[in-house]
């Protein structure tokens, strides 16, 4: 107990000493995590609008199916990410395995059928007649997901802050793409499950500590926006 | 012979095994105003939604300008919906304010620049009786006010076809005849219009002519004071066209 309370006193100090390597890490996942989330959302937003606003064979399988991936296991997206980007992969000779572009891959992956699947269950939550007003004042289907995404946009901005929490705090993807390289492709999962393994508790309490915190503010952001 | 800029040409709609619309026949010339009445569920709205190309009939056809604009792919559709503009009978507002609301058709069309979409903005606002409304929050407006805002929407585009599916039904008397007055003053110009109303005597008011739907046929098309008239002089008035007892 008590190597837990030093390990607490330590970490404290750590953060408030802003000590390099901590804030190296946490700057680092907030980077490679928001990065992701970033690109995803460019991505799965307006795919989501799509596969929303239009009816075509097979909709309610697909749809089925990204909430399915919502519990994707980390490890396997990055199992799959790590064949594709490996030497003998598909796209090797890109060489991004342990670089923080391919963890950012890894998470986009990982975090697709979150942001994806949310969005579609926001956009559910915009009437019909908002629709059928875009359209009847001439917009073009760009226009009328713009207009149904900003209707819905707390629901979606939840959902992105939602993708965020997921991708900052997996370990899978970042252990297999990224490889754990000091001051290069180590985040705050992957350090913590390394010094823990190493007895350093101080530092691996610190960087939860950090963690939890990012969570916190996290769940109250998202907590302040459904709120709405 | 003129062609009509609006004709719509053995029209039919179903849902499933339910025939909504039945051999719909009518066409509308610019400046000129059609009332459509008939009772609840006679299919008043399928048939202006219809017409604005929110759906697809399940046979005949709709032509602008002797253009035939159903069934066509999606892009001509946009174009031809970019002439046109509906006010809905239960008009909903996007979460923006009014002005936003407002200015959303010229944005989509990409007519004019911000400062001239504001300056017509404005002046919408004025002609609809809502002057200094452009910073609320359209969802906290009332009703009638709702409607007031969307036929501002709508007239701020300057259609060619103007669709309105009970405009006035929210409205206070008062508003409702400052609305009239603002469609008699379209009416004669370029813009084609249709009005679906249960209200007999605002049809009178406005209508050149009068298309009765009933059950989703028509069963009486002709000049207003020759329907209404009969209407009139068979002692029927306007609840009882809202209640079926048509005896045409």
């Amino acid at each position: 107990m008590e190597e837990i309370w030093n390990g607490i006193l330590r970490a404290i100090e750590l953060i408030i000493t802003l000590n390099p390597e901590v804030m190296g890490i946490t700057a680092r996942s907030l980077f490679i995590s928001f990065a992701a989330v970033f690109l995803a959302a460019i991505i799965d937003i307006p795919l989501g609008g799509l596969i929303e606003l239009r009816d075509f064979r097979g909709k309610k399988a697909l749809v089925e199916l990204i909430q399915t991936l919502y519990g994707l296991p980390t490890v396997t997206v990055g199992l799959l990410v790590f064949l594709l980007l490996s030497r003998s992969g598909p796209l090797g000779e890109l060489e991004l395995l342990y670089t923080p572009a391919g963890m950012v891959i890894g998470q986009m992956i990982l975090i697709s059928p979150i942001l994806t699947g949310l969005t579609i269950s926001a956009l559910k939550g915009v009437g019909p007649q908002i629709r059928d007003t875009a359209v009847s004042l001439g917009a073009d289907e760009c226009q009328v997901i713009g207009a149904i995404i900003k209707e819905a946009r707390f629901a979606v901005i939840s959902a992105v802050l939602i993708a965020f929490g997921r991708a900052l705090s997996e370990v899978g993807v970042a252990m297999m793409i990224g490889g754990n390289i000091r001051d290069y492709t180590r985040v705050l999962t992957t350090s913590i499950a390394l010094q823990t393994s190493m007895g350093n508790l101080e530092m691996s309490i610190a960087l939860g500590i950090l963690l939890i915190g990012i969570s916190m503010i996290l769940n109250l952001s998202l907590s302040r926006f459904q709120g709405r | 012979m003129s062609m009509a800029f609006l004709e719509v040409t053995n029209l039919c709609k179903s849902y499933g095994q339910a025939e909504i619309l039945k051999q719909i026949n009518i066409s509308v010339d610019r400046g000129e105003i059609l009332g459509l009445v008939g009772p609840t569920g006679s299919g008043k709205t399928t048939l202006l939604r219809l017409i604005n190309l929110l759906e697809e009939p399940s046979s005949g056809s709709i032509l602008l300008e002797g253009q035939r604009k159903s069934g066509r792919p999606e892009r001509e559709k946009i174009a031809a919906r970019r002439r046109m503009a509906m006010v809905f009978q239960k008009p909903v507002m996007f979460k923006s304010n009014v002005l936003e609301n407002i200015c959303f058709g010229l944005r989509a069309r990409q007519l004019d620049q911000p400062e001239q979409r504001k300056e017509k903005a404005m002046q919408a606002l004025q002609s609809v009786g809502l002057p200094g409304y452009e910073s609320r929050d359209a969802n906290t407006l009332s009703g009638g006010e709702m409607q007031r805002i969307a036929l501002a929407r709508a007239i701020i585009l300057q259609p060619e076809l103007l669709l309105l599916d009970e405009p006035t039904a929210n409205l206070d008397p008062r508003s409702a005849s400052a609305i009239d007055s603002i469609l008699l003053g379209l009416a004669g110009g370029r813009t084609a219009m249709i009005l679906a109303t249960h209200n007999m005597m605002q049809c009178r008011r406005l209508a050149d002519r009068v298309a009765v739907l009933v059950g989703g046929r028509i069963t009486a098309l002709g000049k207003s004071e020759d329907i209404l008239g009969r209407a009139e002089r068979s002692g029927i008035s306007s609840p009882a066209i809202a209640g079926l007892e048509i005896p045409w």
